[in-house]
C-alpha cells in the first residue's frame, strides 16, 4: 500500500463491565481501511464485529471501556480524543448507518429535520439552506418523492424508507468513512438488495470509503473489496475478498463458508419413495381454497379487514417437506397456524390424513394435536422460562397421559440423544442454555409425540449461521429416522433449497408458483420468484466457485 | 381524526364520571350501616333517635324506596346539575363545593407546578450528571420523597418555619405566604413521583438507538440530552403527572388539615364526621371530576408532543411493507 | 472440508459455537451458592438494612413486649414532656406515656391494618384480573371498565366513603383502603396475565394438546403472579401511608389506642413545645415505608432478571 490508510485500528481491545468479571468483547483486533475500499467485517454474533465497528467512534455501551490499543482516522488518534474533537468526526467525517430503521430514527422528529440536523451541526448550512439540502440528500438515497416524505414522520414510513433516511444521514456531510452495521438485515430480502445496491452506488460516486458490518459472509462477498473475519473478540482472517472466498485459510473461516447456506451447492436432498406416496390415496395434509381475514380497526375510510391468506392450495405427502416461502407479510406463518388449527380459517378446507379437520372441536383438535406439531422462529420465547427441560419435553406426553413418571423420563432422555443434546442438561431451565440448543429442546418436544406432520416457523432464523447448518441437519435426519413431514416456512430461499423436497412461493396471502425445489431454482416461472431469487446474497462468488 | 379523537375522550370522560356517581351512591347508601340513622344522630357515637323521625327522614330523602329507584332518582336530578342538600348545614351541596374547591385547586396547582419544576430538574441532572456519587446521590432522593406521610412533612416544616422561625405562618389562608409551606409539602411526594418516572424514562430513551444515531451526526451532550431525549422520554411522565392529580387532591385534603386551611378538606372533615352523605358523594364526585378533566387535558396534548398518536387512536400502526 | 459439516453424526455431536451454559458451571453446589448469596447481599447495604428495620418492625407488631416493657396506655403524669433520654429512647408525652412503647405497640395496630388492606385488595384485584386476562372477550371489558373507573377516583376520597358507610375503627379503616386499591391489581394481574397468555410457550403448551386449566395452572399463573407479588410489597408500604392518613384524620381506633397516624395527630398539639411527638412516630413510618419499597425494587429488580 501506498498511501496512508485512512482508518488503521491497531491492537485494540475493549471489555464490558458486568455484575461478576469483565467480559472481553474485543480481544487485539488489528484492521487497515484505505480510502475507496470497501471492507467487510464479518462475524457471528458475539464475535465483537459490532462492537470493533462501534469503537472507532467511540459510541460504545455505557458499560464499555476501551483497554488498550490505537485507532487512527486520517491521522488523528480517535481512541483518546476528547468529546469535542469527536463531534467534529461523527457525522461530518465518518458516517454511522445503524442497525435497525424501526428503532434508529427520533420518533417525534420529521425525518427532513433529522436528516438536517447533520448539516446544521456541522455549520454546513443555515437552517433554511440545510431544509433545502436534507430534501435533496434524501433523494440522493432514494427516497422517492423526497421533499413530501421529508415532511413525515418515521412511523409514516417503510422499513426501507427508514433505512434510506438513515443512509441520507450517513451521507449528508460527504464523510470519507461510512460504517455500516448490518445495514439491512432487518429487511426483506427483496428490499435488502435494493438498498445495498444503492449504497453500493452511492460511495462509488463519492469515493468513501465502507466498513461494512455483517454476519452474512454471502453479502460481505457480494459488496466488499476485502474481508476481515471475526470470532471470539480476534481477528481470525484477512484477504481479498476472491482469494478469502476460494482458498479460506483458517479453520472458522471455512466453516463459516460452508454453514452459509446461499453460498453452497444444494445438497443432494434425498429423494423419497414418490411413487409409493402417490399411490398412497390421499395426501396427509391437503388444504384447499384457505382464506384468513383479520378484522381492521375501525377508520373513517378503507376496508374493514385484511385476508392475510387468500386462497391457498397445497398438499403436503407422508415424509415430504414443503417450503413456504414468502417476505414478510406474505401470509406464510398465518398459513402454518391456521392448518394446526390455532386459528380458525374464514374460508377453505383442511383436510389431516383424510380427515376434515376445518371446524374440528375442542375433542378432535387435541387428537390432531397428537399428530401434528409445531416448532417456532424464536426459540427464546417459545420455551416456559420457569420449566426445566425434561418439563417441557414431557409435557406432550403428560397432557396426554402417556406412560408414568419414570418411563416419561426415559423418554425424554431419548429425546434429548436424539437432538444430540447431553442428558446432563435435563435439569437445566432455559436461561442456561444457547439459541441452538433451546432450538433443540423445542424440536424434541415437538417429536415427543411422534408426530406425522411438523410446522417448521422459521425455524432457524433467529439463529447464527453455524448453528443454523447443525439445526438443518438434525431436520433432515429425523425425516429419514421417522418419515415425518415438514411443512417449512421460510423467507430464505437458500436455507429452503437445503432441505426441501417442493417449494411454494406466496406473496400477498396467495400461492404464486409450487413446483419441485429443482424446478423453483433452476426454471422460475413467476415474475416475483424471480425476483427473490436474484435476491439471494453471494451469488457472483457461487457461481464463480462453480464455473 | 383530531375531532374524531376529541369527541372519543370526552365521550370516556362523560362515562367515567357517570360510573364514579354510580359507585359511590352504592358505596354509600348500600353498604351495612344505615344512612338515616347516622344522619339523624349526626354523628357516630350518639344516642337511639325517635323512630319516627326516622320515617320521616327516610320519606324526605327517598330511603324508603327500593334501591334502584332511588338510584334513578337521583341521577336524574344529578344530571340536571343538583347533587342533594347537605344534612348537616342544608345548603345545596354542589354549592358547598364550588365554594371549598377554589381554595384547595389553588394549593393543588401551585403544588404541581413546583413538582413538576423540581422534580424534572432533579431528573434531569441525575440523567445528566456523569459523575457516579452526584447521580446516586439525586436518585436516592425521590424514593426518600414517596416514603415519608406528607400531613408529617407539613408539620415538620410548620415546627422549624413557623414555630422555630417565624418566616411562614403555620396556618390559615392568608395569601401567598400562607401557600408556601401546604404547596411545599404537597410538592415533595407528587414531585418525587415525577422524578422517579422521568429519571426512569430518560434513562431508557438515552438507551434507545435513535440516541445513538443523534451522537453519531456529531451532537453533543447537552443537544442530545434535551433535544432528543427529553422530548421522548416526557411523554410517560406527562401521563404520569395526569394520574398523580388525584392523589395530590387526596393529599390536598389531609394537608388543609395540617395547616388549617378552608377548603375542600374542611369539608370533606366534617362531611364524613357527620356522615353526611350527599357531601361525601359530592366530594367523590367532584374529585373524579378534576382527575377526569386534567387527564382530558393531557390526552389532548399528547398527540401534540407524539406524533405517532393522532394517526393511529387505537394501536400503533402496523409496519408497512 | 465443506462436507465436513453435513455429516450429520459428526455434526450432532458437536456444539461448534461456545457454549455458556457448559462453560459456566451452575452446578448444585450450596458453599457456592451461600457464597453467592452472601455477596450479593455484601454489595447491597441498603437492602439488609431495609431487611432489618422491617423484621424489627414485623416482631414489633406480634410481640410489642421483646422492645419495651412499658404499658402504653399507663402514664406518669409527673414525667410528662421528657425530651428523649435514655430511660424514654422517644421521650413521654403529655400524660407522660412512654412514647418508644407506644410506638411500638402502635406497629401491631397499623401493621395489621395494613396487611389486612393489602391482602384484601390483592385477592380481590388479583382474581378479578386474572379472569379479566384470561377469558377475555366481554368479561374482560366489564371488568375493565369498571377498573377504569375506580382508578379516577382518587384513592383517597374512595376510602372517606366506605368509611362514611362502614363507620371508624382499625379494621374499617383497613377495608377502606383495600377496596380503594382493587382496581390497581386487577390492572397489573391482567397486564401480566395478558402478557404471559400471548407468549409464545403457552401458544406452544396449547400447541402440545394441554388444557385450559393446565395452561392457567402451569404456565400462566406461575409467569404471571411475580410483578403482581412485587405491586404487593410496593401496596404494603403506600397502605402504610394511607391507614395513618385516615388515622391522622381521626377515622381509626378511638383513643388511647396508638396507632401511628393518631399518635402524629396528638403530636401535632404539642408542635411548639414538644416536637420529639410528632416528629418520632413519623420517623417510624418513614423508615418502615422507605424499608418496603427498597425490598419492592430489590423484589423487582430480581423479576425482571427472569
Amino acid at each position: 500500500m501506498v498511501s496512508e490508510p485512512l482508518l488503521q485500528i491497531s491492537d485494540l481491545a475493549v471489555s464490558y463491565r458486568t455484575r461478576s468479571a469483565p467480559v472481553v468483547a474485543v480481544d487485539g483486533v488489528d484492521l487497515v481501511v484505505h480510502s475507496g475500499e470497501t471492507v467487510a467485517l464479518v462475524g457471528e454474533s458475539g464475535s465483537g464485529k459490532s462492537t470493533t465497528a462501534h469503537a472507532v467512534v467511540r459510541l460504545l455501551a455505557g458499560n464499555a471501556q476501551i483497554e488498550r490499543g490505537t485507532i487512527r482516522f486520517a491521522s488523528q488518534a480517535l481512541e483518546g480524543a476528547s468529546e469535542r474533537e469527536l463531534r467534529n468526526v461523527r457525522g461530518a467525517q465518518i458516517g454511522l448507518v445503524p442497525q435497525d430503521p424501526a428503532v434508529s430514527l427520533n420518533p417525534v422528529k420529521r425525518v427532513g429535520e433529522q436528516v438536517a440536523e447533520v448539516l446544521r451541526l456541522h455549520s454546513l448550512s443555515t437552517r433554511k439552506q440545510a431544509a433545502l439540502r436534507a430534501v435533496e440528500v434524501l433523494d440522493r438515497a432514494g427516497l422517492p418523492d423526497a421533499a413530501t416524505r421529508a415532511r413525515q414522520y418515521p412511523h409514516e414510513l417503510s422499513g426501507g424508507m427508514r433505512q434510506r433516511v438513515l443512509i441520507a444521514m450517513a451521507i449528508a456531510a460527504d464523510p470519507k468513512l461510512i460504517i455500516a452495521d448490518e445495514p439491512t438485515s432487518a429487511l426483506d430480502v427483496t428490499v435488502q438488495k435494493v438498498i445495498l445496491d444503492h449504497l453500493q452506488h452511492l460511495v462509488a460516486e463519492s469515493g468513501a470509503a465502507v466498513l461494512l458490518v455483517t454476519h452474512d459472509l454471502a453479502v460481505a462477498a457480494d459488496r466488499a473489496d476485502r474481508i476481515v473475519v471475526m470470532s471470539e473478540g480476534k481477528v481470525v482472517e484477512t484477504g481479498p475478498t476472491a482469494a478469502l472466498m476460494s482458498d479460506p485459510q483458517h479453520e472458522y473461516t471455512r466453516r463459516l463458508l460452508a454453514s452459509a447456506p446461499s453460498l453452497q451447492s444444494p445438497r443432494p436432498v434425498r429423494t423419497l419413495p414418490r411413487e409409493d406416496s402417490a399411490a398412497v390415496e390421499h395426501p396427509l395434509l391437503d388444504v384447499q381454497d384457505l382464506v384468513k381475514e383479520f378484522p381492521l380497526p375501525r377508520t373513517a375510510a378503507g376496508p374493514s379487514s385484511v385476508r392475510a391468506v387468500d386462497g391457498v392450495n397445497f398438499v403436503i405427502h407422508r415424509a415430504e417437506t414443503l417450503a413456504l416461502v414468502g417476505e414478510s407479510g406474505s401470509g406464510k406463518s398465518t398459513t402454518g397456524r391456521l392448518v394446526l388449527r390455532l386459528a380458525d380459517p374464514t374460508a377453505g378446507r383442511i383436510q389431516f390424513d383424510g380427515t376434515d379437520i376445518t371446524r374440528s372441536g375442542h375433542a378432535a383438535t387435541r387428537q390432531l394435536r397428537r399428530r401434528a406439531q409445531l416448532i417456532y422462529q424464536n426459540p427464546y420465547a417459545s420455551l416456559d422460562p420457569r420449566f426445566t427441560v425434561a418439563e417441557t419435553i414431557e409435557e406432550p406426553l403428560r397432557v396426554f397421559r402417556i406412560g408414568d413418571k419414570a418411563s416419561r423420563r426415559t423418554n425424554a432422555r431419548e429425546l434429548l440423544d436424539k437432538v444430540a443434546l447431553p442428558s446432563a442438561m435435563l435439569e437445566r431451565r432455559p436461561a442456561e442454555l444457547s439459541g441452538g440448543q433451546r432450538q433443540r429442546v423445542a424440536i424434541a418436544r415437538a417429536l415427543a409425540l411422534s408426530p406425522d406432520l411438523v410446522v417448521c416457523d422459521e425455524p432457524v432464523s433467529a439463529l447464527d449461521v453455524s448453528v443454523q447448518a447443525q439445526v438443518l441437519d438434525l431436520l433432515v435426519q429425523l425425516q429419514a429416522d421417522t418419515g415425518v413431514a415438514y411443512l417449512f416456512i421460510s423467507h430464505d430461499l437458500a436455507v429452503v433449497r437445503q432441505l426441501a423436497h417442493r417449494v411454494a412461493v406466496m406473496r400477498n396471502g396467495r400461492i404464486v408458483e409450487t413446483g419441485t425445489t429443482e424446478q423453483i431454482f433452476n426454471e422460475p416461472q413467476h415474475e416475483y420468484t424471480r425476483e427473490l431469487l436474484a435476491a439471494i446474497p453471494g451469488q457472483a462468488v457461487a457461481e464463480g466457485v462453480q464455473s | 381524526m383530531m375531532r374524531r379523537y376529541i369527541a372519543k375522550r370526552i365521550a370516556q370522560a362523560v362515562g367515567v364520571l357517570w360510573a364514579a356517581y354510580t359507585l359511590s351512591f352504592f358505596i354509600l347508601v348500600l353498604l351495612p350501616g344505615d344512612p338515616v340513622t347516622a344522619m339523624a344522630g349526626q354523628g357516630m357515637d350518639s344516642a337511639p333517635v325517635d323512630p319516627a323521625r326516622l320515617e320521616a327522614l327516610r320519606a324526605e330523602y327517598g330511603f324508603d324506596q327500593p334501591a334502584p329507584l332511588q338510584y334513578l332518582e337521583y341521577l336524574g336530578r344529578a344530571l340536571t346539575g343538583d347533587l342533594g342538600d347537605s344534612v348537616a348545614t342544608g345548603r345545596p351541596v354542589t354549592q358547598l363545593i364550588t365554594e371549598a374547591l377554589p381554595q384547595t385547586l389553588l394549593l393543588t396547582a401551585s403544588a404541581l407546578t413546583l413538582a413538576l419544576l423540581f422534580g424534572g430538574a432533579l431528573a434531569m441532572a441525575a440523567t445528566y450528571s456523569e459523575r457516579r456519587w452526584v447521580r446516586q446521590f439525586l436518585l436516592s432522593l425521590p424514593p426518600l420523597g414517596v416514603s415519608v406521610p406528607t400531613f408529617w412533612i407539613g408539620l415538620m416544616l410548620v415546627q422549624f418555619f413557623s414555630f422555630r422561625n417565624a418566616w411562614f405562618p403555620a396556618f390559615g389562608n392568608d395569601g401567598v405566604k400562607g401557600l408556601v409551606l401546604p404547596a411545599v409539602t404537597l410538592a415533595v411526594p407528587t414531585g418525587a413521583q415525577i422524578a422517579l418516572v422521568l429519571a426512569k424514562s430518560l434513562s431508557t430513551t438515552l438507551d434507545e438507538p435513535y440516541i445513538a444515531t443523534a451522537k453519531a451526526k456529531g451532537a453533543g451532550r447537552v443537544h442530545v440530552h434535551l433535544r432528543h431525549a427529553l422530548r421522548n422520554a416526557a411523554l410517560p411522565a406527562l401521563t404520569v403527572a395526569g394520574l398523580l392529580v388525584g392523589a395530590l387532591m387526596a393529599n390536598a385534603v389531609v394537608i388543609e388539615t395540617v395547616f388549617s386551611r378552608n377548603g375542600l378538606g374542611r369539608v370533606t372533615q366534617a362531611a364524613v364526621a357527620a356522615q353526611d352523605i350527599p357531601v361525601v358523594q359530592g366530594v367523590v364526585v367532584y374529585g373524579a371530576l378534576v382527575f377526569v378533566v386534567v387527564n382530558l387535558l393531557v390526552d389532548l396534548v399528547y398527540p401534540l408532543l407524539d406524533p405517532r398518536i393522532v394517526l393511529a387512536p387505537t394501536r400503533p400502526q402496523a409496519v408497512a411493507a | 472440508m465443506s462436507g465436513q459439516l453435513l455429516e450429520t453424526g459428526t455434526a450432532l455431536g458437536l456444539p461448534t459455537t461456545p457454549d455458556p451454559a457448559q462453560s459456566g458451571s451452575r452446578g448444585p453446589d450450596p458453599a457456592r451458592a451461600t457464597r453467592r448469596t452472601l455477596a450479593f447481599f455484601a454489595r447491597r447495604p441498603g437492602l439488609v438494612l431495609s431487611i432489618l428495620i422491617v423484621l424489627v418492625v414485623v416482631v414489633a407488631a406480634f410481640a410489642p413486649g421483646v422492645f419495651s416493657s412499658a404499658d402504653p396506655t399507663r402514664g406518669v403524669p409527673e414525667e410528662n414532656f421528657q425530651a428523649p433520654s435514655t430511660a424514654h429512647w422517644f421521650g413521654t408525652d403529655s400524660l407522660g406515656r412512654d412514647l418508644f412503647a407506644r410506638v411500638v405497640h402502635g406497629a401491631q395496630l397499623s401493621l395489621r391494618a395494613t396487611l389486612l388492606a393489602v391482602s384484601f385488595a390483592f385477592v380481590i384485584g388479583g382474581i378479578l384480573g386474572l379472569v379479566a386476562g384470561f377469558v377475555g372477550r366481554w368479561v374482560d371489558d366489564v371488568i375493565m371498565r369498571f377498573v377504569d373507573v375506580v382508578l379516577s377516583i382518587p384513592t383517597l376520597f374512595l376510602s372517606l366513603a366506605v368509611v362514611t358507610a362502614l363507620g371508624y375503627g382499625t379494621t374499617k379503616v383497613a377495608i377502606a383502603v383495600g377496596v380503594a386499591n382493587i382496581a390497581g391489581f386487577a390492572r397489573v394481574m391482567r397486564a401480566e396475565v395478558l402478557r404471559v397468555r400471548t407468549a409464545l410457550y403457552v401458544e406452544a403448551a396449547r400447541g402440545v394438546g394441554a388444557r385450559w386449566y393446565t395452561v392457567l395452572g402451569r404456565h400462566v399463573l406461575p409467569n404471571s403472579i411475580s410483578p403482581v407479588l412485587v405491586l404487593a410489597t410496593l401496596e404494603f408500604g403506600t397502605s402504610i401511608l394511607a391507614v395513618s392518613s385516615l388515622s391522622f384524620l381521626g377515622y381509626g381506633a378511638p383513643p388511647p389506642a396508638p396507632e401511628w397516624g393518631t399518635l402524629i395527630s396528638d403530636g401535632r398539639n404539642y408542635l411548639a413545645n414538644a416536637w420529639w411527638l410528632t416528629a418520632l412516630p413519623g420517623l417510624a413510618i418513614a423508615a418502615t415505608v422507605l424499608a418496603t419499597n427498597r425490598i419492592a425494587r430489590a423484589l423487582e429488580s430480581e423479576v425482571r432478571q427472569w
